[in-house]
């Protein structure tokens, strides 16, 4: 039997729409690969295999029928947990979740069953998103399927695992300051984060409400561009949705062409601080850019030195309100303190013992920072902080089409590594953080192993907001130059997860 | 504080100045929650009329009703305000279980209307005007019931159920800047402020302004300064007042206790009370201070509410008459005296006498009847006017069967005991219970026969042109029909006798 979980999604939509493979026969290629290694990998906290073979055959049915389907029909799709869903829980990666079964869908989420998509299942995060390795899940870290002790990244490293070990073809992360760009480079996957407000939050169980986007997470720069074309779109459920579409994403794509595209290259985010493999594979990248007619520049944003400060004043800021819904009143975990049960003292056993540590150290930073007395001096500084970087965007964007940079600092570090120490964590985002900062779009696509550890390097393109079109067009591009080169996709360079697998066990 | 050691009012007044500051929240009466698409509505089943947004369930956003802003922008231009070109909602942060998200969506630093100001008239017939701070939108919260205990406080309560109908209900708070100079009048000046804003919101249409179910409420803020003292005193914050006696004795308490204190040299403490109808005290309640931290931030889920400058101005132009300018224009229109309107005023019943006379009635009549027998009622059943079963359309209708001498005044009173009590129309009761005065001039004429007998010289005495003597038969007549008689038509019939 043909292997149809190797296909990339764009090849998948063909063949399903050819009639070459059912989609009750993909889903369950995925299913049993999931089967088979999710044990090991925990990228899905929850699998949906009921439900999604449902829809699978619905739509083999319906295209038996000859009935007219939407594109991507019968393609499956894994969904990050912090995004509602009925039929499945919905954890957050969260004690404070655990078992919640939402009683309604994230707008996205009903995109794809509009559009017929057989969701997997539910992917692993960081707790509420926040995390730069997905240890910081209550249920567990996932493993990088190029080498099994590594982190995939964070928060979306679930996602970004099922994608990259062949769990899935496509997945939904969302990105507050990297959760989709960081896995992708850490797991050699493409991850954009669109424009602020091009895709519904509505469901998204929000971290930093203006810094959150929804993004595709995929194998190529195709496959993400699809896939943004379908949950892309103005939701009158999100005052801050966009009102028009960047849906026309895939038809960048077909555009390789760089020739006169004038490309900055972030002074600030090379050099000292980076890997020397990550940094070699940035400085290839560029060459062949260079050698395809790119014009190559250089940028100065000074204020991007900032960013990391700003973000985590903003971020927590954001969410210790957001959080604070989470008191067991209405939903979730109650824990009943013994003695007298007065309503304060449930919530805050509730929140005690729900929260795990880096939540709850940002909540209490976010509460700090919003204080009266200090709120000037921390969260006004950080909004300042943001307008300088928007500026510096804006100034950079007018000598340069798009801009560029390593998507991380380093490769993949090891699980455990960084636990214990949240300024080193914090600081894998240096490079993600400003476009979340500025609401501009960045994809991660992407461009070799380092040397010194064989293991994925990623580069970010940067556009000005509304601009998506751009970073799907030159990715396409810089992507076509590797695989020419290599004569293989990235993921096809890595190694098989049955063997990684097989050697744990 | 007992009765017998508060201060003594006129002397209260010799020795402070009072300042007053006052919070009015009106609930807007949209069709939809001010950020979701649940119903607005009044006395539904508990947690019917609610949605994830509005339970603040994970992962829901607001989206703001256009209908709130339109309601909020027009009672700004009511009260004279500026309208801001850009607002922001901002997150009023704090943990309770009544507030779905555990915190409030409202309006901080940049309210929708601002630096406003209105002209108030006391009973006195007084005029001042009371400066508006600003006036900005947020949502209601829970409705909580604490069951168990004695005193229906959170505080002993064995559980407590929420009712979340009314979160994420639009309102709009309006705050006054603190307003000096009403002296021994303050407690009537508050009581007629939030008389003007009902009046507005209700001629609007934008709020139902029932006090008594809490569309209007009122938090009256009470200092005291000794007179020439430029510093203000400390200020108390009064809740849960809620109808216009309650603000005005509520303020004047508060002078009262506050003098008491402040005149034993004691100090006020800055905190809400509570006020007691039954009890006509106030009680403290929690100490709030300017440091109380809500951790105030823009609110990030929502984009700044962005009115034109065509919807403004086509707001405006739909504003109802100012309160004053209908109170001169209704007092010209129905020639009443400076008195009999002030009495129409302070009732509250300027509406119930528009509509009456709208409907036919002669002004006076509408008067007669509303501060009349059906204040009388209302007062003594312990009501509020409106809540009595009579519209306005009834009484139009029994003014009206008066005017034509279909009925007489004794039968009006009786005909309105059953409107009252629900029998339908005064023109229905009359008919159906058969009470119509008696305009048969054959039965009159017997009637009065059978009087005259009684009184011989009476005809003599009118055709000598002393009308008056026909007042002794048409009492008899009347007496003799049991009051169904029209008593201008005894009268015609005795001259037509005189002078046959």
């Amino acid at each position: 039997m043909t292997d149809y979980t190797r296909k990339s999604a764009t090849e998948l939509v063909a063949l399903l729409q050819a009639g070459t493979v059912t989609s009750v026969e993909l889903t369950q290629q995925f299913l049993d690969r999931i089967d088979a290694f999710n044990g090991v990998v925990n990228a899905y906290l929850h699998v949906s295999a009921e439900s999604a073979l449902a829809t699978a055959a619905e739509v083999d049915r319906r295209r038996a029928s000859g009935e007219a389907l939407p594109k991507l029909a019968g393609l499956p799709i894994a969904v990050k947990d912090n995004l509602t869903t009925t039929d499945a829980p919905t954890t957050a990666g969260s004690k404070m979740l655990e078992g919640y079964v939402a009683a309604y869908d994230a707008t996205v989420v009903k995109k794809l069953r509009d559009n017929l998509m057989p969701i997997l299942g539910k992917t692993n995060l960081d707790e509420f998103a926040m995390g730069s390795s997905t240890e910081n899940s209550a249920f567990g870290p996932t493993r990088n399927t190029w080498s099994l002790d590594r982190i995939p990244g964070g928060s979306g490293g679930g996602s970004a695992a099922a994608v990259g070990g062949y769990l899935a073809p496509l997945a939904i992360g969302s990105d507050t300051g990297g959760s989709i760009r960081f896995p992708a480079s850490m797991t050699g996957t493409v991850g954009t984060k669109p424009t602020y407000g091009a895709v519904s939050r509505y469901g998204l169980i929000a971290l930093a409400s203006s810094l959150d986007q929804i993004g595709p997470v995929a194998r190529s720069v195709a496959d993400a561009a699809l896939l943004q074309d379908v949950i892309a779109g103005h939701d009158p459920h999100d005052s801050t949705s966009l009102p028009n579409a960047l849906d026309n994403m895939l038809a960048a794509t077909e555009n390789k062409s760089v020739a006169g595209l004038r490309i900055g290259v972030i002074k600030q985010l090379t050099g000292e601080g980076f890997q020397a493999g990550v940094q070699q594979r940035f400085d290839e990248s560029i060459e062949a850019l260079k050698a395809a007619g790119a014009q190559i520049v250089e940028v100065d944003c000074p204020s991007f030195e900032y960013a990391v400060a700003a973000y985590y004043l903003i971020l927590p800021a954001e969410a210790s309100s957001n959080l604070a819904k989470f008191d067991s009143v209405r939903f979730g975990l109650r824990v009943t303190p013994e003695g007298s049960p007065t309503i304060e003292r449930v919530m805050a056993a509730t929140r005690e013992a729900g929260f795990g540590p880096e939540v709850k150290r940002r909540i209490i930073l976010g509460t700090y920072a919003l204080s009266s007395g200090y709120y000037d001096a921390y969260y006004g500084s950080a909004q300042k902080v943001r307008t300088l970087i928007q500026r510096d965007f804006a100034k950079a964007f007018e000598v340069a089409d798009v801009l560029v940079s390593p998507t991380a600092p380093t490769t993949a570090f090891k699980l455990g590594e960084k636990v214990s120490d949240p300024i080193a964590m914090y600081l894998n985002d240096i490079a993600t953080i400003p476009a979340n900062l500025a609401g501009v779009p960045g994809i991660s696509l992407p461009i070799g192993v380092a040397p010194e550890d064989g293991l994925p390097v990623g580069i970010q393109f940067l556009a000005p907001a509304m601009e998506d079109a751009r970073l799907y067009q030159v990715g396409a591009a810089l992507e076509e130059i590797l695989e020419q080169k290599w004569g293989k996709t990235m993921l096809e360079t890595g190694p098989d997860l049955a063997t990684l697998v097989s050697e744990v066990k | 504080m007992a009765k017998a050691e508060l201060m003594d009012y006129a002397k209260a007044l010799e020795q402070f100045e009072v300042v007053i500051g006052l919070e009015v929240h009106v609930e807007l009466n949209t069709n939809t929650k001010m950020f979701c698409g649940c119903a607005n509505s009044f006395g539904d089943v508990p947690n019917t009329n609610v949605c994830p947004i509005c339970i603040g369930l994970p992962g829901s956003l607001p989206a703001v009703n256009r209908k709130a802003v339109e309601s909020s922008i027009s009672i700004g231009l009511a009260l004279g305000c500026s309208i801001a070109p850009t607002g922001r909602f901002a997150r009023k942060n704090y943990f309770y279980p009544d507030l779905a998200k555990n915190f409030q969506t409202s309006q901080y630093d940049e309210p929708i209307a601002f630096e406003g100001s209105i002209d108030i008239e006391v009973p006195s017939g007084n005029v001042f005007t009371v400066q508006i701070e600003r006036a900005h939108m947020e949502e209601d919260a829970g409705k909580l019931t604490h069951v168990g205990g004695s005193t229906g406080r959170i505080q002993g309560a064995e559980y407590s159920l929420v009712d979340y109908n009314r979160a994420g209900v639009p309102l709009v708070e309006i705050v006054t800047k603190p307003v000096y100079g009403a002296g021994a009048e303050a407690p009537e000046l508050a009581a007629a402020y939030v008389r003007s804003i009902r009046e507005i919101v209700k001629a609007m249409n934008v709020s139902d302004a029932r006090m008594e179910r809490g569309n209007v409420r009122c938090d009256a803020n009470v200092s005291l300064r000794p007179h020439g003292q430029e510093k203000l005193g400390t200020r108390t914050e009064t809740k849960n007042v809620n109808s216009l006696r309650s603000i005005e004795r509520a303020v004047r308490y508060e002078i009262q206790r506050q003098a008491a204190i402040l005149a034993k040299g004691g100090t006020i403490t800055q905190e809400t009370r509570h006020w007691h109808e039954d009890k006509g005290a106030t009680s403290s309640g929690r100490p709030k201070s300017d440091a109380d931290d809500y951790r105030y931030f823009p609110e990030p889920d929502l984009v700044p509410v962005q009115p034109s400058i065509e919807l403004i101005e086509s707001l405006r132009s739909q504003l109802p008459e100012k309160p004053s300018d209908r109170r001169k224009r209704l007092q010209a229109e129905w020639a009443f005296g400076d008195l009999e309107f002030r009495d129409v005023v302070n009732a509250g019943l300027m509406d119930q006498l528009e509509e009456t006379v709208a409907a036919g009635a002669k002004p006076q009549a509408a008067r007669k009847w509303w501060t009349g027998e059906i204040a009388r009622v209302a007062n003594a059943e312990d009501k509020d006017i409106t809540e009595l079963a009579i519209t306005s359309a009834d009484v139009a209708d029994l003014a009206a069967l008066v005017e034509s001498g279909k009925i007489n005044d004794r039968l009006a009173r009786e005909v309105l005991t059953y409107v009252l009590a629900g029998e339908g129309s005064p023109s229905a009761i009359v008919a159906n219970r058969g009470l119509e005065v008696v305009s048969d001039d054959g039965a009159l004429i017997a009637a009065i026969e059978a009087a005259l007998a009684k009184h011989g010289d009476v005809l003599a005495a009118i055709r000598e042109g002393r009308m008056q003597a026909a007042g002794a038969v048409i009492g008899s007549v009347m007496q003799a029909m049991k009051g169904s008689a029209d008593a201008g038509r005894v009268r015609e019939l005795i001259i037509e006798m005189a002078n046959k």
